[in-house]
């Protein structure tokens, strides 16, 4: 009973990390219709520069903020060059952040190396209903509930939110009332990089990254939005804690290697379910 | 208020507007009318800076807005909200003058948009383009999709918006009466060109207009009155 209450409760803090990689994909989705997944890539890299300020001796916490700006840049950057011209497919935009994570692997490798890294976190554990937990672990899942929090405050009772959400919901009227949606779609990849490295400086210290750990934070990330439709955020977010439980008790009860499984099931299954449930609708 | 000199509209090789020129002066209501493709939205679409324009002048003096044609609401937003976004560009997000002005909106503030009827809605398209203050209301197809008497109570507003704030509006208009019955003044286009201008009552009162663009509807509204004028 014990080690299932420890299942759990690690299971619910990995699952917030999902969810905050996995509300990187719903910001920008909802802006500009871009499945962005240079958010496993932005996750990385905020590991990798935490990792560096901090053996430099930058004090905690003033390194995770640099790193977390830095990646708010980067990808802002990614940003400039998925949505390079006005009027470019989503689908085209897709295939450009792939690009774009490929190249960043590359760059990671001769930055830093190809061996994991993890910077040090916060130190202890907590005992919860009896099962221990790392501190570094409560606090993914308190910042992770802030930063949800915070979120839906911005895109559902701020003016410059629902300016966001507007140059999604209609292009051609955001135009018109003098919304600039191009701007929109930067400034949600800016977000997005905001929230990749948040996850990013948070998740390391408990899991080492390497320039290949993009993928599976990606994919779960992504299955996680998926289960919000890349639309809703709080559903992203029961998505990230289903995924992160399921994933810690298959590990623990099973084989640790089959999480990146399980996150590909969830996203496969809530796939077709979505597509059957959108099909019935245009029927009607 | 707006003056457009030779203006030139392309898209790709075709031409869409061939060096068109109309005058729209202040408080005045004046319709653009001709059948499909006749070049009609491209016209409020290059005042309103949306698409490009190949040459001649487009002068504005003050801001417009435009009401879309098919509406464009944001679905997903309550009409108050879109309301609110209408004023992006100016700041002052008070709906309160849209709600005495068109007193249903209140109503239905809280109401998701894509909820609406399309009278509903191009209350709202109309409410959203007013909260950016314009000095000129460019209105795309304002009775498109909509029973005579939704249109005729949407006209009866634009009527008042046009007499108690002397905002000026240049309305496209399919259904021809409707446009002459609102607008003191009309231009009528054909393949990118303007053919006729004048006032309503001498439009529609000559027989070749009346033949060639207008239909039967007009012919048996037609005064008896002024029979000729080019």
């Amino acid at each position: 009973m014990n080690d299932f209450i420890v299942y759990v409760v690690s299971g619910l803090a990995i699952g917030c990390a999902f969810a905050l990689v996995g509300s990187g994909f719903v910001v920008v989705h909802r802006v500009t219709r871009v499945v962005n997944f240079t958010q496993g890539t932005l996750a990385v890299f905020a590991a990798m520069i935490s990792y560096s300020l901090l053996a430099k001796g930058v004090p905690h916490g003033l390194a995770e903020v640099i790193a977390v700006l830095a990646t708010g840049a980067i990808g802002l950057l990614f940003g400039l060059i998925a949505l390079s011209r006005r009027g470019t497919p989503p689908l085209i935009s897709l295939m450009i952040t792939l690009g774009l994570s490929i190249f960043s692997a590359a760059v990671i490798i001769l930055v830093w190396g190809q061996d994991p890294l993890s910077p040090p976190g916060l130190r202890g554990s907590l005992s919860i209903a009896g099962a221990t937990i790392e501190t570094q672990r409560l606090l993914v899942a308190v910042v992770a509930v802030v930063v949800f929090v915070g979120l839906w405050l911005f895109f559902d009772h701020s003016y410059a939110g629902k300016g966001l959400t507007a140059a999604a919901s209609n292009p051609r009227a955001a135009g018109l009332v003098g919304i600039n949606v191009r701007r929109m779609g930067l400034v949600s990849f800016a977000i997005a990089g905001v929230l990749g490295g948040i996850a990013g400086v948070l998740i390391s210290p408990s899991n080492a990254m390497s320039f290949s750990s993009d993928l599976p934070l990606a994919l779960s990330g992504f299955a996680a939005a998926v289960f919000g439709g890349l639309t809703s955020l709080w559903k992203t977010l029961i998505g990230g804690l289903v995924l992160g439980v399921a994933g810690q008790l298959v590990a623990g009860y099973l084989v640790g290697s089959y999480q990146t499984a399980i996150a590909l099931v969830m996203m496969l299954v809530l796939m077709i379910a979505r597509h059957r449930s959108l099909a019935v609708e245009e029927a009607k | 208020m707006l003056t457009i000199s030779d203006l030139v509209v392309r898209y790709g090789a075709a031409v869409a507007l061939d060096r068109v020129s109309l005058t729209v002066e202040r408080a005045e209501m004046v319709a653009l009318v001709g059948p499909n493709g006749a070049g009609k939205s491209s016209i409020v679409n290059a005042v309103s800076g949306v698409i490009p324009i190949a040459s001649g002048t487009i002068s504005l003096s003050g801001r417009a807005a435009q009401v879309p044609e098919g509406r464009h609401m944001f679905a997903d937003m309550t009409v108050e909200d879109n309301l609110r976004l209408g004023a992006w560009a100016v700041k002052d997000r008070d709906v309160a003058p849209i709600y005495d002005l068109l007193p249903d909106l209140a109503r239905l503030r809280k109401r998701l948009s894509g909820t609406l009827s399309g009278g509903q809605q191009q209350m709202v398209a109309v409410g959203r383009a007013l909260m950016a203050k314009p000095d000129l209301l460019l209105i795309d197809e304002l009775s498109l999709g909509l029973a005579p008497l939704v249109v005729a109570d949407l006209a009866a507003h634009l009527r008042a918006l046009n007499r108690e704030t002397g905002t000026t509006i240049l309305l496209i208009e399919q259904e021809v009466d409707l446009a002459f019955e609102l607008c003191e003044r009309a231009y009528v286009l054909e393949a990118g060109r303007i053919v006729a201008a004048g006032t309503s009552e001498q439009l529609r009162s000559d027989p070749s207009l009346r033949d060639a663009y207008f239909g039967r509807d007009v012919e048996a509204n037609a005064p008896s009155a002024p029979k000729e004028q080019r």
